[in-house]
């Protein structure tokens, strides 16, 4: 019995950042890296599901990314991934979500899970597809934005509860194996002790290529996308009138005008 | 390849507002009056919506008609797919909502299509490979911090995941030609149960607070979430929240401002502390009159919706506020 939980080492700006000088991207040095936040509740729903099964469960964390990427994974053999499998090769550069889903499938079918968990979206660039397009290359039943699960390792039905917008939650049900992407919320995750951090340092990552998955370069990187970037910039944003001066001159200006607002209510 | 479709969403038997605005962003897109904008309404009685989308600018009405009264992934996918292989449109607006999350990057990576979520500008620019104008459609990156403008070299149909609140619904009616479609037969892959509304045996109504102090990530621990209580209490403001407040258990989920949250419809000033301002969080107070943002981080997001803002200590600006609701004061 298998779960896959598909993780991304994400990357968000300093507070200072440059536009890289073709104009695609931001300055690689201006990027701090991290687990995308969805991940973590991925990870903790197929820790949770493992931990309450009555027969063995593997929890198996990939990630498409180069070498940097062995950081999240390590974070997911520190919290109780059993195994972590990381994906690169210097073609899948300037893949989008969907050439990245491609990846991810290609591993699904080598490591044959009943389920794949992945992020409703990352946290940098949030095009909230990558675990639903994996599924469309699986030709796995899909369900995005799950909430709540109740699901068996090893049943041929899951239960969960999407979480809708309005703070509404639609239950359904769905065929096993399926790919699920998770919401947060969901569960409450885990930290990894400092014992379990060291011990990870230590565990093995598989790395694979391209080759190792049967993947033509072609249709990964920018050919196997179904958009390209043609232009990053820094958006010419409203900006609040900011209030300046101590904490006592900044706190008068904002109780007077709340007092304006509400009329002198108080 | 021409002709623009419009993917109406639809919950519980009722149009959802984005459909319309959809109307709205296939206008901007479009070519030429020989670019014909279709309506898609899918759904077990398509006919019970044709009047709530016969709205100015659209020419046909598409209707398929499935079996699932409430979102069917498996169905919805089959049946635009099979509309786009009869149609060829040049391009299919989505809503970028929950429903989409659950099948436009199916379809998408089915077809082969170009495809991009959350997408708030788009429109035809020239371009520099082949001379020919090209779609190129801008979405956020790195948390909201940089646009992004992507295009779609190749391809003759692009599915876009537009964002919701960005145009505006058209105005007037219309009298577009209605089309029957026949959707290819699907055996769906998921069952609907039931809805559920989150209730939390808190009886405050977000909805109809005019003055929200909302608390997010920067008061640091839940220790803190009593001070911001009485705050609230002091200064007569509501008390709400952000996502992580309310996943963590530290104010319940009937507080929280956003997408998944309640919106802050007769808000008229919102203060909110320690909130950098996710895009969903945005979603449910970004038109607020009056937004006062406090916040440690001078590069948060949520200073380019505010109002007024102080980046400080949020400690130290809440004791010294609530000096200024003292009685007496």
């Amino acid at each position: 019995m298998k779960l896959l939980v598909a993780v991304k080492q994400v990357a968000a700006l300093d507070e200072d950042f440059e536009i890289r000088a073709d104009g695609r991207d931001v300055e690689a040095d201006f990027l701090i890296r991290d687990v995308n936040e969805w991940d973590d509740y991925s990870l903790e729903e197929a820790l949770k599901i493992k931990e309450a099964a009555a027969s063995p469960v593997e929890v198996v964390a990939v990630s498409v990314g180069p070498e940097d990427a062995d950081e999240a994974l390590r974070k997911c053999l520190a919290k109780g991934a059993d195994r972590a499998i990381r994906v690169w090769d210097e073609a899948i550069e300037g893949s989008d979500s969907i050439a990245i889903a491609r990846v991810l499938a290609a591993v699904a079918r080598k490591e044959s899970p009943q389920m794949l968990f992945a992020g409703v979206q990352s946290s940098d660039h949030a095009f909230a597809s990558t675990g639903v397009a994996t599924a469309a290359f699986l030709d796995w039943p899909h369900a995005a934005v799950v909430a709540n699960l109740t699901y068996t390792p090893g049943g041929d039905t899951a239960v969960f509860r999407r979480e809708l917008e309005g703070g509404v939650l639609h239950e359904m049900q769905i065929e096993c194996p399926a790919v699920l992407t998770i919401q947060l919320g969901i569960n409450t995750p885990r930290y990894a002790s400092l014992r379990s951090i060291k011990q990870a340092a230590a565990k093995p990552i598989e790395v694979l290529s391209l080759q190792d998955l049967g993947i033509a370069a072609p249709d990964v990187g920018e050919s196997g996308s179904l958009s390209r970037v043609r232009r990053m910039y820094i958006p010419d944003k409203g900006r609040a009138e900011m209030i300046e001066g101590d904490v006592e001159e900044q706190a008068a200006r904002l109780a007077q005008i709340i007092k304006d607002a509400i009329g002198g209510a108080a | 390849m021409s002709g623009i479709l419009v993917i109406a969403e639809h919950r519980r038997g009722e149009l959802r507002a984005a459909a319309l605005e959809l109307v709205s962003a296939a206008q901007a897109a479009k070519r030429g009056a020989a670019d014909k904008v279709a309506v898609v309404l899918i759904a077990d009685k398509p006919e019970r919506l044709m009047p709530h989308v016969s709205v100015g600018g659209v020419d046909e009405i598409v209707t398929v008609k499935i079996s699932a009264h409430d979102f069917d992934p498996d169905a919805l996918e089959s049946a635009v797919g099979a509309l786009i292989a009869a149609r060829k449109p040049s391009l299919v607006l989505i809503p970028h909502s929950i429903d989409s999350f659950g099948y436009a990057a199916a379809l998408a990576a089915k077809g082969g299509f170009g495809f991009a979520t959350d997408v708030f500008k788009l429109g035809y620019e020239g371009s520099e490979d082949s001379g020919q104008a090209g779609l190129v459609a801008t979405r956020g990156g790195y948390g909201q911090k940089v646009n992004v403008e992507v295009d779609f070299p190749g391809k003759d149909t692009i599915v876009l995941a537009v964002r919701a609140n960005t145009f505006k619904p058209p105005e007037g009616v219309s009298s577009p030609t209605v089309t029957e479609f026949t959707a290819p037969p699907v055996r769906s892959r998921l069952s609907s149960r039931s809805f559920i509304e989150v209730s939390s045996g808190d009886d405050v109504d977000m909805t109809a607070a005019e003055f929200i102090l909302s608390i997010g990530r920067g008061i640091g621990e839940q220790a803190n979430v009593e001070r911001f209580q009485e705050l609230a209490a002091a200064v007569g403001a509501t008390l709400g929240c952000s996502r992580p407040i309310a996943d963590a258990g530290w104010l319940p989920k009937s507080r929280q401002v956003g997408q998944s949250g309640k919106t802050a419809s007769a808000c008229k000033l919102y203060v909110a502390m320690g909130i950098s301002g996710a895009i969903q969080h945005l979603a449910g107070m970004k038109h607020v009159a009056t937004i006062v943002a406090v916040n440690a981080d001078a590069g948060a997001s949520i200073f380019s919706v505010a109002r007024y803002g102080i980046v400080g200590d949020l400690f130290e600006i809440a004791d010294a506020l609530r000096t200024h609701f003292e009685p007496g004061s």
